[in-house]
């Protein structure tokens, strides 16, 4: 919530820092300056630079200032959990009416420190109750059984923490945190949590890049990084390219076929809608979690794209095109060759630029449920052990790759395909 | 016999809701090798339809078409087909493009290849050969058709509102550009189009048909296309016999599209 509402105010802010101060840095192409009208008219509106790199910074800004980042001035962090020395005291009650006094004293350190537990010298120790000492580690509580603390848990009770009074199953806060107890009488101290996030939820900036890095050179579980995204990459093409091998020509035979169309239109049309992840389960039973299950699903999910995407490029041939080619002598093959094929090659790389994204999608999923190497393998393994820095390079990567292979099939597409929509 | 015979043709589409239409009854023509008839006619009159069949995209119900003396069966290298606009194909070069026919022969590269420039020639589009045609203006992209249609050397040109897309003036050039590549290739051609003008000036032969169903209406033989062919076409639109056959023409579809979509003129009331 807070979060939220601190990107909304980020956003807030920075649109009237631009529309007081940003004017005079626009540059306006001289076709568009001359508009008056641009509420509405789409191709008037220009993406903002700006406000891209605004938008980009401020997540940053907000990941590390919510996990402590030291990439960023102390003075930017939002509150981090308590850390240090801290103490209470605590009352207690024997049967016959006397009380008694006593410490506990803790260290909060942060996680993984070796510290040693404060001493309590200086504390006198006298009667049933007596003082205590622990360390805890930062976002962590302790538990403080009632035995360590009375002499006898079964008939004294402890009753106040730093002169206010608690119950079984009441609270009492103090400076650095909370008391609590339970229904038998022991106290578990919590120290303030504040606001930022625990690295194992979500670590900071600089713990990710370095893990980056780490597994780059190291790798994890002795898999490089590479490995990973190589092997999930290779699965990727291989079975793209296999769908591809089958799709396309299925997709022109049951556009130039009624038998093909008639035949493969109920399979096709089922098996579009079915989401290749549902089919996991069934090429486990079948195939096994080796390669080839793998490969046979990102084929499967291919192959329905380009099947789909080949007939349309076909259907979408404006007859008189072929009808020119028919009078100017050409054959039906010479029709396929240079008609049908250079005319369907627009949506068959619409398709494919699907079926890339929607490969990519499964092989991260099937490889989350069954795989030995691999981008989602990576990740799922690392969650089973709290890694998440590793989750989160693998899942930017996984993101950053995706969005390259995207990039990729577009230049692709306008240096193969110049023609495309100018027909 | 040379030449095109279009012998009693009819045409019938049965639709699926069970009526059907007549798109064409009892068409008959004669084509002398190297006449070029301009057709005219309300909307739906079977101008489409009626050049389909001539060119083999589409099976009469009855008649025959007999070009050379040969029957039409399906569509061929000798009767070539320009568009009205949308039938280049796009991801071809100007060149490529106008070699598409003798390529397709398998013509030597050499041979075609003078051909292609010799035509780019006479349809002024030397300059552009490299491009890809749709970077070309509409003007320039019927050029392409044109000369596209001319380097397979059919012996009838067919052509479908071919400057029906193009503006004004474009259209003028374009209509003298027609006359000229006519009268220098000697082509058979037949040449659908909305506009009387164009009718007049470029048809040796002009045919209005009548809608419902549809047939040949009128037909007229013109002095014009002769007179325009290297002159002028401004000066011969100033011929009083021009006016006047226009006006007649004119008169005539305004009454058949009158009863086609109901009197306009205030019957309302
Ligand atoms: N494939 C078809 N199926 C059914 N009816 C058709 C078909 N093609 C044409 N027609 C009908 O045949 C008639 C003649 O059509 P055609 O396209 O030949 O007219 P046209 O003279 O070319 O008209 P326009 O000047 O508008 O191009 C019309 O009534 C049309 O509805
Ligand atoms: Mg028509």
């Amino acid at each position: 919530m807070i979060i939220l509402a601190m990107y909304i105010a980020i956003f807030a802010a920075a649109a009237i820092v631009w529309a007081i101060v940003g004017a005079p840095f626009v540059r306006k192409d001289p076709f568009t300056a001359l508009k008056t009208v641009t509420f509405g008219d789409e191709s008037a509106i220009r993406s903002n630079r700006f406000a891209s790199v605004v938008s980009v910074i401020s997540i940053f800004l907000i990941w590390a200032s919510f996990t402590g980042s030291t990439l960023i001035p102390n003075a930017l962090h939002v509150p981090g959990p308590f850390q240090g020395e801290t103490s209470f005291e605590y009352e207690a009650t024997a049967p016959d009416g006397t009380t008694d006094a006593g410490t506990v004293r803790a260290l909060v350190h942060p996680v993984g420190a070796a510290v040693e537990t404060p001493s309590l010298e200086g504390l006198e120790e006298s009667g049933f109750a007596k003082n205590f000492t622990s360390t805890i580690p930062a976002y962590r509580s302790a538990t403080i059984v009632a035995g360590k603390l009375l002499d006898d848990r079964k008939t004294q009770k402890i009753t106040s923490i730093d002169g206010t009074p608690i119950a079984p199953g009441g609270a009492v806060d103090i400076a650095t945190g909370q008391v609590r107890m339970n229904a038998k009488g022991s106290l578990t101290f919590e120290p303030l949590q504040g606001m930022q996030m625990a690295e194992q939820y979500l670590p900071p900036p600089e713990k990710v890049g370095k893990r980056f890095v780490s597994l780059i050179f190291d790798g994890y579980q002795n898999v490089t990084l590479f490995e990973h995204l190589g092997l999930s990459l290779f699965r990727v093409f291989v079975g793209f390219f296999l769908g591809c091998l089958v799709g396309i020509p299925l997709g022109y035979a049951m556009g130039l076929n009624g038998w093909f169309r008639g035949w493969f239109d109920p399979i096709v049309e089922f098996m579009r809608p079915v989401p290749p992840l549902a089919l996991i389960p069934l090429i486990i039973i079948w195939l096994g979690i080796w390669e080839t299950g793998k490969i046979s699903l990102l084929f499967l999910a291919a192959l329905w794209i380009m099947a789909i995407s080949a007939r349309s490029g076909v259907s979408g041939v404006r007859i008189s095109k072929v009808h020119a080619a028919y009078s100017l002598g050409a054959s039906k093959w010479q029709i396929l060759k240079n008609v049908i094929v250079p005319n369907s090659l627009p949506d068959i790389f619409t398709g494919a630029r699907v079926a890339m994204g929607v490969c990519w999608g499964t092989v991260v999923a099937a490889e989350l449920v069954a795989a030995q190497k691999g981008a989602g393998k990576m990740i799922i393994e690392a969650s089973k052990f709290s890694l998440t820095d590793i989750v989160i390079v693998g899942i930017l990567l996984i993101g950053v790759v995706g969005f390259g292979i995207d990039i990729l099939m577009r230049k692709l597409e306008n240096y193969l395909i110049p023609w495309k929509g100018k027909g | 016999m040379s030449g095109l015979k279009i012998d009693d043709i009819s045409m019938r589409f049965d639709l699926p809701n069970g009526s059907h239409v007549q798109a064409l009854q009892n068409v008959s023509l004669d084509l002398k090798s190297g006449e070029l008839m301009s057709v005219l006619g309300p909307s739906g009159c079977g101008k489409t339809t009626l050049l389909n069949i001539v060119a083999g995209f589409l099976k009469q119900t009855s008649g025959e078409i007999i070009l050379n003396d040969k029957k039409v069966t399906g569509p061929g290298a000798e009767r070539g087909m320009v568009f009205q606009q949308g039938a280049l194909f796009e991801w071809m070069s100007v060149r490529k493009n106008v070699s598409f026919g003798p390529d397709m022969k398998g013509m030597p590269k050499a041979k075609s290849n003078e051909i292609v420039e010799h035509l780019l020639d006479v349809v002024g589009l030397q300059d552009f050969k490299d491009k890809a045609v749709y970077e070309l203006s509409g003007g320039m992209q019927q050029r392409v058709a044109l000369a596209r249609c001319l380097a397979n050397d059919p012996d009838v040109i067919l052509m479908d509102e071919p400057l029906g897309a193009l503006d004004a003036l474009t259209r003028e050039k374009m209509q003298g550009l027609v006359l000229k590549l006519w009268k220098e290739t000697g082509k058979t051609i037949i040449l659908i189009t909305h506009s009387v003008e164009e009718a007049l000036l470029l048809g040796e032969r002009l045919l209005v048909m009548a809608p419902r169903p549809g047939r040949i209406h009128k037909e007229y033989r013109l002095p014009f296309a002769e007179m325009g062919v290297g002159g002028d076409l401004r000066e011969v639109k100033k011929h009083p016999d021009y006016n006047s056959t226009r006006e007649e023409i004119l008169a005539m579809i305004w009454d058949m599209e009158e009863e086609i979509m109901g009197r306009t003129d205030g019957a309302a009331a």
